[in-house]
């Protein structure tokens, strides 16, 4: 197990490098002056002039990209002329929010679909199955951001059951209940498509799986069907159903750029979107790769859980 | 297309499709008239009317916080979104069928640089390289067209790709190859054309993703730039009052989700109607027991001393208008400690016979219609599906064919077996574990210690048959149905386990129901045989007898036209013609089209199998031998 | 009389495992250095177990996979697969699966033309011709021709296999286990057909099976191949009635026939070397009742045990000690 997880650690070098390769290319997309274009149009000649010294702007395309490439190896994402702070602490600050939400939603998405998925796949053509296939429908039909809005005019401002929008109280002490209270609607609306796309997966892999011959040498050994659903079907359904809950994870953060706009909610996808609009580029730029880095290490423990699984894999 | 039209009318037998289909191209209608239509223009401003309720005069969509209709914008906006969305959809599953239709057919070096690179797209969420995109670009509609676009490349091309690879390993590329054809005809002439329908499903249920997705864009204010509008830039504009005003944002909101769900109804029902398994209704879940739909009561016990008796068993598939009798009124009598060979070529009802002995058909499609399995006297098919279950396994075990498929294949072998005994008796871990053990060494599997803990896919296909023999014997059944058990194995190995599965018997008097389709087999292990063609018992006596002078003549024709070793290079005598279907039965003996000795009456009505001492017939003309 | 096919030292070595770092590359032999010589009008049967390299080495013989060293010569010259004209005419091939090997989205006739079309840019009518005439030959109604494979059953598709190979008027056809996918009595009527065939316009066989009554009943030679190499090499009749090699002897007792007992002796488990690691000396030796020193330490080459008959076993049958 040691062994897998250190090759997949060592195969992902590339990837992120790549990664940082794929930022760099698309950034050096930007027309006009790139210092300018980084500091904003107002910035101080001698701004530029530092910038364009430190980037080594004047250099070639591929030596920017090593010098750029050695300067995060060091930790050193620039700094952010909008909001004039090191672009790494504002990114790891924000990142925390986020993940919460994200993390929340992921475990929520994972956990009812796939049950609504084994259900809806042991019911086939039952209410139960009709039911959680409509509510699938609508659930990967809504857009998040409509979905957010439509929860806080229902839950928020007509029913003020919880908060419209933030992660805390402004005057409060940050505790956990605080906290909870302002996750839930955030964390449905983001769960929602999520949910809807794991549960429709896991019926498909579970009436996949329950069709194969092993389930049939189950049954002929008198196991229960309840057995037969959750111990047999199931199992071999995590096989398709892992894989899917790392790609999820992906819309999960992508998902999380509108929730957290709608619900300003601290977070870094609306950092970025802030960012693009103020045109505070080496905050995009930090942001995007910062993010993406992190997502590959997800999946490498996506991966490892899938060889957990599946004794088939192996290192 | 050679089956547009049949094919459509299976998209919309599934109404919801239809239902989609229907709002879909509503909206499309109206997307596509919205310039012939007598609107406000979208764009002026008339900012004392601004909020205005839907219904108010003038605007029946009411206005936003510019005051310009709603209704107005909402039209030209759809018709944006739209196209933008299609656009992206097109534009993606290009570039994604390139890449995918190239690095599948191709694979190897170009396979692997190909989806390393898709791989890095991939490993962004995909927003953020959207984000990185419209950043550099530059916010804007074309932009986010090509963010959205460039984002949903790896989907296109990791699907197609999987889809090619798997084409391109099959023979008809192999055969295109060896007729002299160059790459770029296979994958024009040979590949796209199986790739295509896969393409139009993935572009038609993407749309709606697209949509939603340049929707998301403009939300955040990327996309379309004001004053033009799209529906994300709408919901957008709308979220600053969206407290007061409510019908600003929930018009565009509903629209999106309208088109979306439309959408992805409309995709669900083509790729159901392009997926061949789904429209023979194979992907239902089997139930845990076959339907049983007598249309009268269970025959008499008439052999009750038997261990295992199956009385005019009928069980047939149901599969739309269609129905296949895979077995009709099959009688069969197991003794104690007998082996019975059921013989029959595919499609001859054997299998269907040994699963249909504890309702293991997978139902639906399957149903049995007639008769009794008795074990030991008591009717099978009468039981409550508890009182069944119980049975399963611990009274009557089975052996199937491929053992990698029917083992499960995530679990321990040695788990599997303790389950096995776990589901019918309360048995400390140690000592289950013991007992399977000892049966392991029974079957002569070498380290049954450590093969205990193997997975399936660890071990060759011998071992893994053994292991299936042994999982059959931890119950000390009274029958074992033993359903093709060597037929996926090597002419060497098939001896071996044979051999085993003999002894088994002998030492330990076990019943067998021994189903295959090779004479060698049921030579060398069974007491008895019975032959079935086409859902029907023809023939049965003992092994020996059977083989020396076989009375029907199906049965004399394919013992004949087996090449046995040992008697050098020849002519073999076949049977002309094919196997009858099980859905079109022709009258009476379902042999006489192919039979030598076949006359008028043959086919005139249903043949009586008659019996004679140990032997049984069902034909008019027999072979002279008899 | 130069052979219609003579393949020497033809082997083949696929790269197996991904290492951590890449350059370490296993190496899996799936075919050994093989020699071997078919004469015009001659059938060779080549007879397996799984794993033994009967499928590699026949996509091997039409240039489907490259050999990894050796050469194959086609009535003196060497096989070059780069103008499929040429070789198309020498060599065809019919395939194991008859219905995957026909394309789902075309029509019979569809995939019967482009052969024609493109290796002999033949016109319309003369294509039409010819399709009528190999479809006759092998008794299938023409308008078969205008249907989808999904509307045949495998013995007819198969039939359709063998007439496409029939196209380009080969002199040999590798038939690569073409009835192992059909029913007994579908069986007999395609090898009784491929006979007849093989009368009819002079061909030259090599028959791949795993099934060795089969393939004893249409060769006139038979080489059999266990992990990667020919063991044994003779005619048909002999080879089965007193093979020297031990494996050939236990695969000609297995095969399990009507009034045969069953072997009671339970041999060693019938396992194949592990072929990442593959065994210094002979590849059967652990599962061989003659098994001695020198068999674990060096591998036997194909020598004479017999008059017409050839084995690579160190202490073959039929030398004297015939058992």
């Amino acid at each position: 197990m040691g062994r897998y997880i250190l090759y997949r650690l060592i195969s992902a070098v590339p990837v992120v490098l790549g990664i940082t390769v794929i930022v760099f290319f698309i950034m050096s997309l930007i027309p006009g002056d790139p210092a300018t274009a980084i500091l904003g149009a107002y910035a101080s000649p001698e701004n530029v002039a530092k910038l364009n010294r430190d980037l080594g702007l004047d250099r070639p395309m591929v030596a920017r990209y090593f010098i750029w490439l050695g300067n995060l190896l060091t930790g050193d994402f620039g700094r952010s002329f909008s909001l004039n702070r090191p672009v790494l602490d504002e990114i790891t600050e924000r990142f925390s929010a986020t993940l919460v939400l994200a993390g929340v939603s992921l475990v929520l998405c994972a956990v009812i679909g796939i049950a609504a998925g084994v259900v809806s796949a042991a019911r086939q053509f039952g209410w139960q199955d009709k039911a959680i296939t409509f509510a699938v429908l609508i659930g990967i039909s809504v857009p998040s951001f409509f979905l957010g809005m439509l929860l806080i005019l229902t839950f928020a401002v007509n029913l003020r059951w919880l908060p419209v929008s933030g992660m805390y109280e402004i005057y409060g002490g940050r505790t956990l209940w605080d906290l909870a209270r302002h996750l839930v609607l955030p964390a449905t609306a983001l769960a929602a498509v999520a949910t809807g796309v794991v549960a429709r997966l896991s019926r498909s892999a579970m009436l996949e799986v329950l069709r194969q011959d092993f389930i049939r040498t189950a049954r002929a050994k008198g196991v229960a069907e309840r057995g037969v659903i959750w111990r047999h079907a199931l199992r071999a359904a995590m096989v398709s159903i892992i894989p899917v809950l790392g790609i999820q994870a992906g819309f999960v953060l992508s998902g999380a750029v509108y929730v957290e706009v709608v619900f300003q909610w601290p977070g870094v996808g609306r950092m970025l979107v802030e960012a693009i609009l103020k045109r505070d580029l080496l905050l995009v730029q930090g942001g995007v790769t910062f993010v993406a880095a992190c997502y590959v290490l997800f999946n490498i423990l996506v991966d490892v859980a899938q060889s957990l699984i599946d004794p088939r894999i192996k290192a | 297309m050679r089956r547009a039209g049949p094919f459509l009318a299976l998209v919309f037998r599934n109404r919801l499709a239809g239902f989609g289909a229907v709002v879909l191209a509503v909206i499309v209608i109206l997307c596509l008239i919205t310039p012939l239509l007598p609107l406000l223009p979208p764009n002026v401003t008339d900012t004392p009317n601004k909020f205005l309720r839907p219904l108010s005069e003038g605007h029946l969509l009411g206005t936003d916080h510019l005051g310009r209709d709603i209704l107005s914008r909402l039209l030209w906006g759809t018709r944006l979104s739209l196209a933008v969305g299609f656009a992206a959809a097109l534009v993606a599953a290009g570039f994604g069928t390139l890449i995918g239709v190239t690095a599948g057919y191709f694979g190897g070096r170009t396979d692997n640089v190909l989806m390393r690179l898709i791989d890095m797209i991939m490993a962004f969420p995909y927003i953020l390289l959207a984000l990185a995109i419209v950043a550099a670009l530059g916010p804007g509609m074309l932009n986010a067209l090509i963010a959205v676009a460039a984002v949903n490349v790896p989907f296109f091309a990791r699907n197609i790709r999987g889809l090619s690879a798997g084409l391109a390993a099959r023979e008809f590329i192999d055969a295109a190859r060896l007729s002299g054809q160059g790459h770029t005809r296979i994958i024009l002439t040979e590949l796209l054309p199986n790739v295509l329908p896969v393409i139009t499903v993935a572009v038609s249920t993407t749309i709606g993703w697209m949509v939603l997705e340049t929707a998301g864009l403009s939300f955040l204010g990327l996309g379309s730039q004001p004053p033009q509008a799209d529906l994300g830039s709408m919901l957008g504009e709308a979220r600053a009052a969206f407290l007061t005003a409510p019908h600003v944002m929930v018009v565009p909101g509903l629209t999106i989700f309208l088109i979306v769900m439309s959408i992805n109804l409309l995709g669900d029902g083509l790729r159901d109607a392009l997926d061949p398994r789904l429209r023979s209704g194979a992907l239902a879940r089997p139930a845990p027991v076959t339907l049983i739909r007598r249309d009268g009561p269970a025959p008499v016990a008439e052999h009750p001393e038997a261990a295992l008796e199956i009385q005019a068993l009928s069980t047939r598939f149901e599969v739309g208008a269609r129905v296949y009798k895979a077995v009709s009124d099959v009688s069969l009598t197991l003794g104690r400690g007998e082996c019975l060979g059921l013989i029959g070529e595919s499609g001859s009802g054997k299998s269907v016979t040994a699963l249909s002995v504890t309702g293991l058909v997978a139902s639906p499609p399957g149903v049995i219609t007639k008769g009794a399995v008795r074990l030991s006297g008591t009717d099978l098919l009468s039981l409550p599906y508890r009182d069944l279950r119980d049975l399963r396994g611990r009274r009557i075990a089975y052996i199937f064919q491929d053992p990698l498929s029917t083992l499960h294949p995530l679990y321990r072998v040695g788990e599997q077996m303790v389950e096995a005994i776990r589901v019918h008796r309360k048995m400390p871990l140690a000592e289950a574990r013991a007992q399977c053990i000892a049966l392991l060494r029974t079957v002569r599997i070498p380290n049954p210690e450590s093969r205990f803990d193997a997975y399936p896919h660890e071990m060759s296909g011998g071992m893994r048959q053994r292991i299936g023999i042994a999982m059959a014997l931890v119950n000390d059944p009274e029958v074992i149905i033993a359903d093709e058990p060597t037929t996926a194995l090597d002419v060497t190995v098939q001896a071996q386990v044979l051999a085993l599965l003999d002894e088994l018997r002998r030492d330990r008097g076990l019943s067998i129901l021994f189903i295959t389709h090779d004479f060698g087999v049921v030579g060398q292990i069974c007491d008895r045989v019975a032959v079935m063609y086409a859902g029907r018992i023809v023939e049965e006596g003992p092994t020996a007898q059977v083989l020396a002078a076989p009375a029907h003549p199906y049965t004399s024709r394919l013992i004949a036209s087996l090449p046995a070793p040992g008697a050098g290079k020849r002519r073999l005598v076949s049977i002309p013609g094919l196997p009858p279907a099980v859905d079109r039965l022709p009258p009476g003996c379902a042999f006489a089209p192919r039979c030598h000795r076949a006359q008028q009456d043959c086919s005139a009505g249903d043949i009586a199998l008659t019996h004679q001492g140990k032997r049984a017939l069902r034909c008019l003309h027999p072979e002279a031998t008899a | 009389m130069t052979p219609a096919l003579q393949i020497d030292g033809l082997s083949k070595a696929f790269p197996a495992g991904r290492g951590l770092f890449r350059a370490a590359r296993a190496q899996v032999q799936a075919l050994h250095p093989i020699s071997l010589s078919v004469q015009p009008g001659e059938t060779l049967g080549i007879v397996g177990e799984s794993g033994c390299g009967k499928t590699t080495l026949a996509r091997m013989l039409v240039g489907l996979l490259k050999p990894s060293t050796g050469t194959i010569l086609i009535e003196g010259k060497p096989f070059d697969t780069r103008d499929r004209r040429i070789s198309s005419q020498q060599i065809q091939y019919v395939f194991q699966d008859p219905i995957s090997s026909l394309n789902p989205r075309k029509t019979i006739r569809q995939t019967m033309e482009t052969p024609l079309r493109v290796l002999f840019g033949m016109d319309q009518a003369a294509r039409r011709a010819r399709i009528d005439e190999v479809f006759e030959a092998v008794n299938l109604r023409p308008e078969f021709l205008d249907r989808y494979p999904h509307e045949f059953s495998g013995g007819q598709a198969q039939r359709i296999g063998i007439a496409r190979a029939l196209l380009a008027r080969p002199k040999i056809i590798v038939l690569d286990e073409p009835v192992s996918a059909l029913d007994v009595s579908v069986q007999a009527q395609v090898l009784n057909l491929l006979a007849d065939l093989k009368a009819e316009y002079g061909l030259t066989y090599l028959f791949i099976s795993h099934d060795l009554a089969v393939v004893e009943a249409v060769s006139d030679r038979v080489a059999v191949l266990y992990f990667g190499a020919v063991v044994e090499l003779g005619p048909a009749e002999a080879i089965f009635a007193r093979p020297t090699h031990p494996y050939t002897r236990l695969l000609a007792q297995s095969a399990p026939a009507p009034g045969r007992p069953l072997l009671r002796r339970d041999p060693a488990p019938a396992e194949l070397p592990d072929p990442l690691h593959p065994p210094l000396g002979c590849a059967f030796a652990a599962r061989c009742p003659k098994v001695t020193q020198i068999c674990r330490q060096s591998a036997p080459a194909l020598r004479a045990t017999g008059e017409t008959q050839l084995a690579a076993c160190h202490h073959p049958d039929g030398l004297g000690d015939q058992a």
